[in-house]
């Protein structure tokens, strides 16, 4: 696989209805970034976004959502889109310990409000864009240094 | 420090993987919200948990994080999450010892936060 043209990873996020599968898309996305030698620290900030992404698409989008892992000589970018409810206040939803997960998500240890944070924080450039009614998309991109942990 | 003294230091059981006791630990975390082992910072580490859900398997496997260890005897309900463990390479121990001092001896041993110094 040739790392200079890119290689380009698509997934299908479903919503079950339950967190058993929420992991699966992240894991696999780890795995193959593996295969392709991407660095070490650089696969873990970007299958933590993910894990953040697909967590938020299980709980919050009913009918799920796309991830997609763009992988270049210099980074590694992620688009995740969903046509689910949308957020009303964006900068709301990204302040730490804002939540608004059902009862059954916090009793797993999940909705303490810091995905969104979180997945800005292990990005070198974040976006997440949403309306009402029609979706949330969010890009993220991660640069690819040696020393990045 | 090796998962061994570890387990030694804490009255704590394999629950899987036992002959990876020679692993090396430096530093430690612990943390019950999957939010917040999701938002840990520095490199992989031993985590003190309560939280025996199947998802904190998957978070740890998404971290690369080396083991696991469950304070208050706590083990996984569901055996295939102990299997999925050791189809990953993550060793699960499990302990009598709460948190605190399961967190305690660690550090008189040596073993720092693995989130950096504080002071
Ligand atoms: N894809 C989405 N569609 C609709 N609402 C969303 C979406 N993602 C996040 N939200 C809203 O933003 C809030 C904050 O999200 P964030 O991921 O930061 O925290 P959380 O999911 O509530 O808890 P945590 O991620 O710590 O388990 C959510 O509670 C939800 O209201
Ligand atoms: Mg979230």
């Amino acid at each position: 696989m040739s790392s200079e043209l890119g290689v380009v990873l698509y997934f299908a996020v479903l919503n079950s209805g339950g967190l058993d599968n929420v992991g699966a898309v992240s894991t696999e996305v780890k795995r193959r970034l593996q295969e392709i030698n991407v660095e070490d620290g650089v696969i873990r900030r970007v299958s933590i976004i993910c894990f953040e992404a697909e967590m938020n698409l299980a709980s919050y989008a009913d009918r799920g959502g796309h991830l997609k892992v763009e992988v270049k000589p210099d980074r590694v970018e992620i688009f995740v889109e969903d046509d689910g409810p949308g957020i009303e206040d964006v900068e709301q939803a990204m302040t730490p310990g804002y939540s608004t997960a059902p009862l059954w998500i916090r009793e797993l240890g999940f909705g303490a409000g810091l995905g969104l944070p979180n997945m800005e924080e292990k990005s070198d450039i974040f976006h997440i864009e949403s309306e009402v009614g029609k979706g949330t998309r969010i890009h993220s991109v991660v640069f690819r240094r040696r020393d990045a942990a | 420090m090796k998962l061994r003294e570890v387990a030694e230091l804490l009255e704590a059981q394999f629950l899987n993987l036992e002959d990876e006791g020679d692993r090396e630990i430096e530093s430690a975390c612990a943390a019950d919200l999957l939010s917040d082992i999701l938002a840990i910072k520095g490199g992989p580490a031993l985590t003190v948990t309560s939280n025996v859900a199947p998802q904190v398997v998957r978070v740890a496997e998404v971290m690369g994080i080396p083991a696991i260890l469950y304070v208050r005897g706590k083990r996984p309900a569901e055996e295939k999450v102990v299997d999925w463990a050791t189809g990953n390479g993550i060793v699960l121990l499990s302990t009598p010892i709460p948190t605190f001092e399961a967190c305690g001896r660690l550090y008189l041993k040596g073993i720092r936060c693995s989130e950096g110094k504080y002071l």
